[in-house]
C-alpha cells in the first residue's frame, strides 16, 4: 500500500514535470481561447498540483482515471479495450516459457555438464541476450514473409475467429516466451539441482521410494517455490513491459498505448497506464506471496 | 529372524572399494574394507570426519551419486550381493532390508511435507497398503519412537518439531518396514545428551526384539561403550583396528586408536567422552601416503616398513570375549593388557 | 521488469539487520541468512585482481567473451578511423547494396554503408550502456550502501523507496523519463541509469549487510574508525564482487535497452547510426533488404551476450555464494 502510494505520487510528477502545454499541444491548429480555458478546467490543471494530485487520485481510487487529451475516452475505457489483447499475450507467452523452461531447465540439472545441459545452457543465454524486437523481425520475414504461413501482426478477438487469433498469437507469443523461458530455464536449473543435493532426498531414497516418486515429491515439489518466484516477476514483465514486441507485432495492448501516450503528451492516459502495471505489479507480487504460503508450509503462521 | 545362532552374517563386507571423481582427482575414498555384521549384533564404526566411515555405508545401498563414484567389491545382505542388484531390487531392499538414519536431523526430513506422509510414502512403497492402514502404522511408530501425541504428529511438519523430535520421526521412517539392518551414521551427534540417551534406549530394545543388526557410526565413546559389540576404527579408507569393545577400548593396538582414545598422552587429548584429537591431518584420499596411511601422523613409527609397505589387518591377540578375533593393521601393534 | 536479487518473496523489504528474506527464499533451510559461524577475525581477502584475471582466463567462454567486447570496445573507441565510409555519406546510385565486395554488410536506402554504421553505432551504444550503467553503479550502491551500513530509518526510509521505483514497469520508466527529459543519448542514458538504480542498491545493501556485523568491522569500530573509514576501507571492498558482477550483467541490458528506446524513436536520434534505431529503420525494407536490419541486430545481439556471458564468468570467480541476480533476471 506504501509502494503504491508512493507510485501514484512519482506518476503524478513525473507526468507533470514533461514540459510544454499538453491541451495546447492536443488542440493544435484548432486552438482558441474558450475551447483552452474549457478543457483546462476540465482537466483540472488550472488548480494548483498538489489539489490536482488528491482530486486525481481520489478519483482513480474510485476507478474514474480521467479523460484522453486526444480522444476524449475515457481512460478507463481505452484501458479496458486494450487489456484483453495484453492479458491474451502475457498468458500465452507465460505457457510457451514454462513449456520450454521447466523440461529443459530439469533435463540439465538431472546431467549436469551433459550434452543436453550444454546446450540447454547455451539456447538460454542466446534467448536471453537476442534483442526481442530484431527476433520478432526476423521470425515475420521468415514465416510471414517468405513462407507466408502466418499473418505479420494485428490481433482478433478469440470470439469473432478462433483460428485467426491463434495465428496472430502465435509469433509474438513465441518471441516473448522464448525470452522469458530462457530466463526461467537458468532458475529452473539451479533450483533443481540444489534440490537434488538436500539431505532429505538421500532419505526419501534411502527408505526405498520408486525413483520417479523420490524426482516428483523430494525433488521437484521443493524446486517448485523459485519458479513460482520468477514466474510471477516475469508474468509482471510481460503484462508491461513487452511495448517493443506490441510496436512490431501491430499488438494493441497497452504498452501501445502507453507509448502513443507518451508521444501524444497524453497525461491522463499515460498516469493510467503506468498505475495500472505498478498495481498489476504489485497484484502479481500478492499472489506469488500467496502461493508461497501455500506451497511453503515453512511460511505458514 | 532368530539372532545369531544361524552362524551366517546378515552383512558380509568384502573388500569395498569406492573411488570418487573430485575435481582434484580422483580419491580412492574407502580401500578395501571388510566385516561383518551378525543378526542382532551392534557394530560401531569411529574414526575422524573424512575417515570414509558414511560414504562406506551410503555406498552399500547404492546412494552415492553414480555420476562420481566407483563401488567395487561385495556386500552380502542375507547372501544377496547389494553391489550387484538390479536398481527396482535395490530399491526393494532400501527399507524392508536396510533402514537407514542420516546425521542431521533439521535436514534429513523434506520440509514441505507433512510427517505423516513421509512415513506413509515409505511404508506403501513395500506392499499394497491402504492409506488408512499406512496411516495407522505411522502412528503406532511415532508409538514406538517416543513422540508424544503420534496422531497430530503425522499431520504437523518438520519445522515444527524439534530437533531430537525430528530424529525419532527419521528413525522411525528407518524403522517403518522393520529392516533386518538399521544403519545410523552420527544418528545422535546434533542431539543433546538426555535425548541422545533416549534414542540408544530405543535402538536397544529393537535390536533386543527385532534382533536387528546395527551398524552405528558415531566418534562418541560414550555410545560406543554403551551400545556396541564390537567396534571398527576406520582411518584413511581403511579398518585399521577391530575387535569387542572390550578389547578395542581396553586394549587398543593401534597407534591411531591409541591417540583416539588419549592412551598415548603425548598425542592426543581426551575430551570427556568423546573421542581425542590428534594432531595433524587425515590423508587426502587423493593423495594416500606410500606405506602405512597412518605413519605421517604417527609417534611410534617403530618399523622400517612404516613408509613403505602398507600393513596388512592381523590378529594382535586372542581376545577377552568367545573367540573373536581382535585385529589391528599397524607394523606396531601394542597388544596385551597395557 | 528490471532485475531483481534473486526470487523475492516478500513484496516489502524486511526489518533491517535481520538479513532474512536477502537470501533466496527458495533455498530452505540452507544458507544461513548471515552466515554466521563462518565468521573470522581475519580480514577477509580482498579479490586480488592477478589471480582473478587468472581464473577468468581459464573458464574459456568468458575468455572468449571478454576478449570479443575487448574488440568492440576497441572498435566503438578508434570508429573514426576504422571504419570504411563516414555514417551519413550518402550515395544514391549505391542504395540497397546486398552484401558484397565493395559492402560486406551491404547498404542502406540512402547508399550509407552498413558496416561502417554497425563501427560507429558501438561507439552510441557503448556510450549510452556504460554512462547508464556508470550512473545506477554509482547511485545504487551509495544508496544501498547507506541502507546497509546505517539500517534503521535510514534502511527502511531507501529502501521503501527503491521497492516503489521498483515497482515501475522498466521499459515504461524508461519511456516516461524520456517524455520527460526529451529525447537523445545523454537522456537515454538516464532513464535507464534511473531504472537500474534498485538493482544495485539491492545488491549492495545485502552485501553490506553480510559484512557489516562480521568481527573485524566490528573490531575496528571499537578501536574508534571513523564511519567513512569503515565504508571505504572494510565495507565497500568486501561488497566489491557481486557490485562487479552485477555491473557486467547490467552492461548487457542497459544496451539492450538503449536498442529498444532507439528503436521506438525515442533513444538516438537519427541521423546519428546507433543499432536499434538502424534496426528500425531497416524494418520496412526487410522484405526486400534483410541486411540492414540483421547486421545491427546481431550486433546487439553479440555485445548483450558477451557481456552475459562475462558476467556468468566473473560470479563463478568472484562470488560463489551467488549473491547476484543471475543473467536474465532483467528481462
Amino acid at each position: 500500500m506504501v509502494v503504491l502510494a508512493g507510485v501514484s505520487v512519482i506518476v503524478f510528477a513525473l507526468v507533470h514535470l514533461v514540459p510544454g502545454d499538453p491541451i495546447r499541444l492536443a488542440l493544435g491548429t484548432r486552438f482558441d481561447q474558450e475551447t483552452y480555458d474549457a478543457l483546462r478546467a476540465r482537466s483540472g490543471l488550472d488548480q494548483p498540483l498538489v489539489e490536482q494530485f488528491f482530486g486525481w487520485f481520489g478519483r482513480a481510487v474510485s476507478g474514474d482515471l480521467g479523460v484522453s487529451f486526444r480522444s476524449g475516452e475515457t481512460v478507463t475505457s481505452l484501458i479496458a479495450e486494450r487489456l484483453p489483447a495484453t492479458l491474451t499475450l502475457a498468458f500465452a507467452s507465460i505457457l510457451v516459457a514454462l513449456l520450454i523452461a521447466v523440461p529443459l531447465g530439469t533435463l540439465s540439472a538431472l546431467r549436469p555438464r551433459s550434452v543436453v545441459d550444454r546446450v540447454a545452457t547455451v539456447l538460454s543465454q542466446i534467448g536471453i541476450s537476442v534483442p526481442e524486437f530484431w527476433m520478432a523481425i526476423v521470425l515475420i520475414l521468415v514465416f510471414a514473409g517468405t513462407l507466408g504461413w502466418l499473418p505479420s501482426g494485428g490481433y482478433v478477438p478469440l470470439t469473432e475467429d478462433p483460428g485467426g487469433w491463434a495465428q496472430r498469437l502465435l509469433l509474438p507469443a513465441v518471441v516473448t516466451g522464448v525470452v522469458s523461458g530462457s530466463v526461467i530455464t537458468r532458475f529452473v536449473r539451479s533450483s533443481v539441482l540444489e534440490a537434488l543435493g538436500a539431505d532429505h532426498v538421500r532419505t526419501a531414497q534411502a527408505k526405498g521410494l520408486p525413483t520417479r516418486q523420490v524426482f516428483t515429491w523430494h525433488v521437484l515439489r521443493n524446486a517448485l517455490l523459485p519458479l513460482v518466484t520468477v514466474t510471477g516477476v516475469q508474468l509482471a514483465y510481460l503484462l508491461s513491459g513487452v511495448v517493443v514486441v506490441e510496436i512490431v507485432f501491430s499488438w494493441p495492448g497497452l504498452g501501445q498505448l502507453a507509448l502513443q501516450a507518451v508521444q501524444a503528451r497524453d497525461y491522463p492516459v499515460l498516469q493510467g497506464a503506468i498505475l495500472l502495471f505498478a498495481v498489476v505489479f504489485l497484484l502479481i507480487n500478492l499472489v506469488v506471496d500467496l502461493l508461497y504460503t501455500a506451497i511453503d508450509p515453512r511460511i505458514r503462521r | 529372524m532368530t539372532a545369531s545362532a544361524t552362524g551366517e552374517p546378515l552383512l558380509e563386507v568384502e573388500d569395498l572399494r569406492v573411488r570418487l571423481r573430485t575435481p582434484r582427482g580422483p580419491a580412492s575414498v574407502v580401500n578395501g574394507l571388510s566385516y561383518t555384521v551378525g543378526r542382532g549384533e551392534t557394530v560401531a564404526v569411529v574414526g575422524e570426519s573424512g575417515s570414509g566411515k558414511s560414504v562406506s555405508v551410503l555406498a552399500l545401498l547404492g546412494l552415492l551419486p553414480a555420476r562420481v563414484a566407483t563401488v567395487t567389491g561385495s556386500a552380502r545382505l542375507d547372501g544377496e550381493d547389494l553391489l550387484g542388484m538390479s536398481p527396482e531390487r535395490l530399491r526393494q531392499v532400501r527399507g524392508p532390508g536396510v533402514g537407514m538414519v542420516f546425521q542431521d536431523p533439521m535436514t534429513s526430513l523434506n520440509p514441505v511435507l507433512t510427517i505423516g506422509r513421509q512415513l506413509v510414502e515409505g511404508i506403501r512403497a513395500h506392499g499394497e497398503v491402504s492409506k488408512a492402514e499406512a496411516r495407522r502404522r505411522a502412528a503406532g511408530l511415532l508409538t514406538e519412537v517416543g513422540l508424544p501425541d503420534p496422531e497430530r504428529a503425522l499431520d504437523r511438519y518438520p519445522h515444527e518439531l524439534s530437533g531430537g523430535m525430528r530424529q525419532r520421526v527419521v528413525i522411525a521412517i528407518a524403522l517403518s518396514n522393520s529392516p533386518s539392518l538399521l544403519i545410523a551414521d552420527e544418528a545422535t551427534t546434533a542431539l543433546d545428551v538426555t535425548v541422545q540417551a533416549q534414542i540408544l534406549d530405543l535402538v536397544e530394545k529393537l535390536r533386543a526384539d527385532h534382533g536387528t543388526g546395527v551398524i552405528w557410526i558415531t566418534h562418541d565413546l560414550g555410545v560406543v561403550a554403551g551400545i556396541a559389540d564390537r567396534v571398527l576404527v576406520m582411518y584413511g579408507g581403511r579398518c585399521v583396528e577391530d575387535g569387542t569393545v572390550d578389547d578395542v577400548l581396553e586394549r587398543p593396538a593401534h597407534p591411531y586408536t591409541r591417540g583416539l582414545l588419549g592412551a598415548l598422552p603425548d598425542l592426543a587429548t581426551a575430551d570427556e567422552g568423546d573421542l581425542a584429537t590428534i594432531p595433524g591431518t587425515p590423508p587426502a584420499p587423493t593423495d594416500p601416503p606410500d606405506g602405512c596411511v597412518f605413519w605421517p601422523r604417527c609417534p611410534v613409527r617403530s618399523d622400517p616398513r612404516c613408509e613403505t609397505e602398507q600393513p596388512p589387518l592381523q590378529v594382535v591377540g586372542t581376545g577377552l570375549s568367545e573367540g573373536l578375533p581382535h585385529r589391528a593393521a599397524t607394523w606396531c601393534a601394542e597388544g596385551g593388557a597395557r | 521488469m528490471t532485475g531483481q536479487p534473486v526470487p523475492r518473496a516478500a513484496a516489502g523489504h524486511t526489518a533491517p539487520g535481520s538479513g532474512a528474506g536477502h537470501t533466496a527464499p527458495g533455498s530452505g533451510a540452507s544458507p544461513p541468512p548471515t552466515e554466521a559461524g563462518v565468521r573470522s577475525t581475519q580480514r577477509p581477502p580482498r579479490p586480488r585482481w592477478r589471480e582473478t584475471l587468472g581464473l577468468l582466463a581459464r573458464n574459456p567462454t568468458a575468455a572468449v567473451a571478454a576478449t570479443v567486447l575487448l574488440l568492440i570496445v576497441l572498435m566503438a573507441v578508434f570508429d573514426e578511423t576504422l571504419a570504411p565510409a563516414g555514417p551519413n555519406e550518402i550515395s544514391v546510385e549505391d542504395r540497397l547494396q546486398a552484401p558484397g565486395w565493395d559492402h560486406p554488410f551491404g547498404t542502406d536506402d540512402l547508399g550509407r554503408d552498413i558496416l561502417s554504421r554497425v563501427v560507429l553505432g558501438a561507439a552510441v551504444s557503448l556510450r549510452v550502456g556504460f554512462l547508464a550503467v556508470a550512473f545506477a553503479l554509482v547511485a545504487g550502491a551509495l544508496i544501498g550502501l547507506l541502507a546497509g551500513f546505517y539500517g534503521r530509518w535510514v534502511d527502511d526510509v531507501l529502501m521503501r523507496f527503491m521497492d516503489v521505483l521498483f515497482a515501475f514497469p522498466a521499459v515504461l520508466l524508461a519511456i516516461a523519463v524520456l517524455a520527460v527529459r526529451g529525447p537523445g543519448a545523454g537522456n537515454t542514458a538516464l532513464a535507464i541509469g534511473i531504472v537500474y538504480i534498485p538493482v544495485f542498491a539491492r545488491v549492495t545493501r545485502a552485501s553490506v549487510l553480510g559484512v557489516r556485523e562480521e568481527v573485524y568491522v566490528r573490531a575496528s569500530r571499537s578501536v574508534g574508525a571513523s564511519d567513512f573509514r569503515l565504508l571505504t576501507r572494510h565495507v565497500l571492498p568486501n561488497a566489491a564482487p557481486p557490485i562487479i558482477v552485477q555491473t557486467s550483467i547490467s552492461l548487457a541490458f542497459a544496451v539492450l535497452a538503449e536498442a529498444a528506446l532507439s528503436f521506438l524513436g525515442l533513444g538516438t536520434q537519427p541521423p546519428n547510426p546507433s543499432w536499434g534505431l538502424m534496426l528500425a529503420e531497416g524494418r520496412g525494407f526487410i522484405d526486400i533488404a534483410w541486411w540492414l536490419a540483421f547486421f545491427p541486430g546481431m550486433a546487439i545481439f553479440v555485445t548483450v551476450l558477451c557481456f552475459n556471458l562475462l558476467g556468468d564468468g566473473l560470479r563463478d570467480v568472484l562470488d560463489p555464494r551467488q549473491r547476484t541476480l543471475m543473467a536474465g533476471g532483467g528481462r
